[in-house]
């Protein structure tokens, strides 16, 4: 099992009612941290729209995750 | 470079910082909050921006255009907070020696800043709901 601190922004922190927590997940890449997520909160927003960070830098969903990282779950991007 | 504001954006004194003796071509961008979306009356919007990233990220699309286009002057403010019908969201303005690479550069960066910043935008409706922009439509088509 590996500590994950995750972030939520916008649509999935009102989903998740919260802005982010640390969960102890068995997790090896960003796509496995989006998929516990996803069941934990209740989200059905498929992941090929959206896009992750792993401690402040643009990753992949197939990007790996250790123990102690802080993934940044985003929505699908509005800006402009 | 890229800068995001809680405040009003002030396009005739963002412009200035692109002049250049070089330059004999100026192109902005200015994205406005619009009254309807989808055929729903808006009353305003609200932006978020994951600030670390977006700016990041803002600067990443600003060396690409530069690459792209040599001599290129590139500068842009995205609005967060809540916005009233008709303000500023997002400025984009370049400045180069030609006005074809001039339209092109503008056209790109603001294109790639809708796309890429962690930036996201929530409609307040005149019916009294809301909802995240491409998020809805998204989990409507899943």
């Amino acid at each position: 099992m590996k500590t994950i601190t995750v972030r939520y922004f916008a649509m999935f922190r009102e989903h998740a009612g919260m802005d982010g927590e640390s969960l102890s997940l068995d997790a090896d890449t960003a796509a496995d941290v989006f998929a516990a997520t996803s069941a934990r909160h209740g989200s059905t927003e498929p992941s090929g729209h959206c896009k992750v960070a792993i401690n402040d830098v643009m990753a992949d969903w197939d990007s790996p995750v250790n123990d102690g990282d802080t993934v940044l779950l985003f929505p699908p991007v509005a800006g402009g | 470079m890229i800068e995001i504001t809680t405040s009003a954006i002030d396009p005739d004194e963002l412009r200035k910082r692109l002049f250049d003796p070089a330059a004999g071509a100026y192109c902005s961008f200015e994205g406005w909050i619009r009254n309807e979306n989808e055929g729903q009356a808006v009353l305003r919007l609200e932006y978020e921006a994951y600030e670390p990233l977006a700016l990041s990220e803002g600067e990443k699309i600003l060396g690409e255009a530069q690459q792209q286009f040599p001599h290129l002057q590139a500068h842009c403010m995205h609005r967060t907070g809540l916005l009233e019908i008709g303000e500023c969201a997002v400025w984009v303005g370049v400045s180069s020696p030609h006005r074809d690479e001039a339209f092109q550069a503008c056209r790109y960066i603001i294109d790639q800043l809708k796309v890429r910043l962690p930036i996201w935008k929530k409609e307040h409706y005149v019916d009294g709901h809301s909802g995240w922009v491409n998020c809805e439509r998204c989990a409507k088509s899943a």
